[in-house]
């Protein structure tokens, strides 16, 4: 049995956990302390050697990314924090923020010095106004402290910290979007390569990386790789939250282990709503296929979920039981996805405009049977042919739903309209 | 008269927007806060606070407009006291989001986008707000109302009519207006960071499940052998 393991919100159920004098209390800063009488390689290549991997949804190896940045490169480096948490059902970085922004804070002190950047940003989303305050109070706190700012505790280490709100777009969450977006244009993805390890923030090496990545790594010096590996599988090390939301009785974020199951989770969680049945669950957010019943022993690491046909993402367990008609929520994720489309290249932007409009007639029960290889013609079209994985991502549900509730999207042709009601979804329905 | 014209006014908001510019390497890159600066004054972004953002940055008005337009939280028409936001995105709208919306438009009387004529109601379906474990969830002027139904939701938009205090349930004690979020999203502190919960119940959902059953993360100062054997011995 898997157990869980909080670490970043271990201090969460103390009412004063944001503030400095708490997370000290909790033994923080200890590992910037500790960080700064390294030497920055060794930094590096501890986290290298602890097997963390980008916990924004790609999954990349932390270390090997911070590993990338030219050494001969005369220009400033740059820490870039993803805190622009958008994909739908990932919600773990911003109650993280809340609750806990010096995790962050102190991620960032570190990750900065190995890396050797004297700026970092944190690009956070602007629909969270409360999360914004907290993570500007936390950064303010560390500056007075002597733990951000010049000479950073005495160690002749300068960092600079600047919090930069969002201004509303998914796309942004996408990495050379979000730097165009800090550089002040519109948030369009760009060609890669050249990759920001190489020419990021202003064509000069940059790291970006995702909060939940950034705020592991104060434990992962304070600890050890050894101990860090101690925790999750082999190719997927470490710990991460398990965000539960939907038709589960206790939704929430779970700290656990990778490789748990959403089985393991359920049980700690309360199970699906009383009276009703698990029918279909993301397993990382809307950009990764879904999955069903089938896949409840599905160990929740990059390696199996891939091998079962979706993706681990973010870890945006989004559940629904048995009233939730799948057509509905598809079209409703496609919706979105065609909203977000940041419209530069044409698959993407023309492909889910369509996809819309094709969903919605399904729904209605105004579609044909052909829609559905229509669908899957323009997925077709999408996946691997768009500029950047916002399109890629937008084909996971469409495919993944085709493939396993074929027969519900015949059966709204057969009603002329949707066959569920909706009402029973809501969590005021439910019982009734 | 715009209010970028009055000179008092402008020469405030031109310290702002120097000190906005002074956080970054390179100029360009406040253009987002002072943006949120400009909506801050007037409550939208008009072509005045276009302009305004244009002349402190040295670029044009039409670079600027290419930025204003592709950001859904810049808002091109007067925007209301309190934005409410609706998440209809999938989890939301499945839980209840879709009937909280349909419910609000009929009791203000307005249509997505749309603002009450006494100005102090404007309502918009929003995108996934990074809150999926409170679902259905309502922003106000971008704080969390969380778990919202149709009652709840209609109660607070006549509070927010009626001038009542309102409290969001992740936030600070009081809400604040439009125009002062948009002055927070700027860079600017209103001095709120250390009120309101730390965590919602949600957010602490696992660390209560730990707590109960007496699991931690491992313990370091304990050799990695020894903390194989507890695992093990969990499984039993």
């Amino acid at each position: 049995m898997t157990t869980l393991t909080p670490v970043l919100s271990r201090n969460w159920d103390r009412p004063d956990s944001f503030t400095l004098a708490a997370y000290r209390e909790t033994g923080g800063y200890q590992a910037l302390r500790k960080a700064l009488t390294m030497e920055p390689d060794a930094i590096v290549e501890l986290v290298k050697s602890s097997g963390l991997r980008g916990r924004g949804g790609a999954g990349f190896p932390t270390g090997m990314k911070w590993g990338f940045l030219p050494k001969d490169n005369p220009n400033p480096r740059y820490l870039v924090v993803n805190a622009d948490e958008s994909e739908p059902g990932t919600c773990k970085d911003i109650p993280l923020l809340l609750a806990n922004p010096h995790a962050l804070v102190e991620g960032i002190a570190i990750a900065s010095y190995a890396i050797r950047s004297n700026t970092a940003f944190v690009y956070v989303r602007g629909e969270v106004l409360h999360v914004i305050r907290r993570l500007r109070h936390a950064v303010a706190e560390a500056y007075e402290a002597g733990l951000l700012g010049r000479d950073v505790l005495g160690s002749g280490f300068d960092l600079d910290v600047v919090v930069h709100a969002g201004a509303g777009a998914y796309i942004c969450g996408e990495e050379t979007a979000l730097l165009d977006s800090l550089e002040g244009y519109r948030g369009q993805p760009r060609l890669k390569p050249p990759f920001p390890a190489v020419a990021g923030l202003y064509a000069s090496p940059t790291v970006v990386n995702n909060v939940e990545s950034i705020a592991s790594v104060p434990s992962i010096v304070a600890n050890g790789a050894e101990w860090f590996t101690s925790m999750g599988t082999e190719k997927s090390a470490g710990f991460g939250f398990f965000s539960l939301s939907g038709h589960v009785t206790r939704p929430g974020q779970y700290e656990a282990p990778l490789g748990v199951t959403l089985r393991e989770l359920l049980d700690m969680a309360g199970g699906i709503r009383a009276g009703h049945e698990l029918k279909f669950w993301t397993p990382g957010g809307s950009s990764t296929p879904i999955f069903t019943a089938d896949h409840l022993d599905t160990p929740l690491d990059f390696e199996s979920v891939g091998a079962a046909g979706s993706m681990l993402g973010t870890r945006a367990l989004q559940i629904f039981d048995e009233t939730t008609c799948v057509v509905r929520a598809v079209g409703r994720w496609i919706s979105f996805y065609a909203h977000e489309s940041c419209g530069k290249c044409t698959p993407c932007r023309e492909g889910n405009y369509w996809m819309v409009q094709v969903l919605e007639r399904l729904e209605d029960g105004r579609g044909t049977e052909a829609d559905l290889d229509r669908l899957l013609d323009i997925c077709d079209n999408l996946l691997g042919r768009s500029f950047c994985a916002l399109g890629d991502g937008a084909t996971s549900p469409v495919t993944s739903s085709i493939k396993y509730f074929r027969q519900e999207y015949l059966d709204h042709l057969e009603h002329g309209g949707c066959p569920f009601d909706h009402a029973k979804s809501t969590v005021w329905g439910g019982g009734r | 008269m715009s209010v970028f014209s009055d000179e008092t006014t402008r020469a405030r908001l031109e310290v702002d927007a120097k000190e906005i510019i002074a956080r970054y390497p390179r100029e360009r890159s406040a253009l987002l806060p002072l943006l949120h600066l400009v909506q801050a004054e007037e409550g939208y972004v008009s072509a005045d606070g276009i302009a305004f953002c244009a002349e402190q940055l040295g670029i044009t008005t039409a670079e600027v407009t290419a930025v204003a337009t592709f950001y859904t939280m810049y808002k091109r028409r007067p925007t209301g006291e309190y934005h409410v936001g609706v998440c209809t995105n999938t989890l939301c709208a499945v839980m209840g989001g879709d009937e909280i919306f349909a419910a609000l438009k009929e009791h203000l009387g307005i249509g997505n986008d749309e603002t009450t004529e006494d100005g102090k109601v404007s309502l918009e379906h929003v995108e996934c707000n990074a809150a999926c474990d409170f679902a259905p969830v309502v922003m106000v002027n971008w704080e969390f109302f969380d778990n919202q139904t149709p009652d709840s939701a209609k109660s607070l938009v006549d509070d927010l009519r009626l001038g009542r205090d309102v409290k969001p349930t992740r936030g600070p004690d009081r809400l604040c207006t439009w125009k002062q979020a948009s002055r927070v999203l700027a860079g600017f502190s209103d001095g709120l960071a250390t009120q309101g919960a730390q965590a919602g119940a949600p957010s602490l959902a696992g660390l209560d499940v730990a707590r109960r059953n007496g699991w931690t993360a491992p313990d370091p100062a304990r050799p990695a052998a020894e903390r194989a054997d507890d695992v093990e011995g969990d499984a039993k």
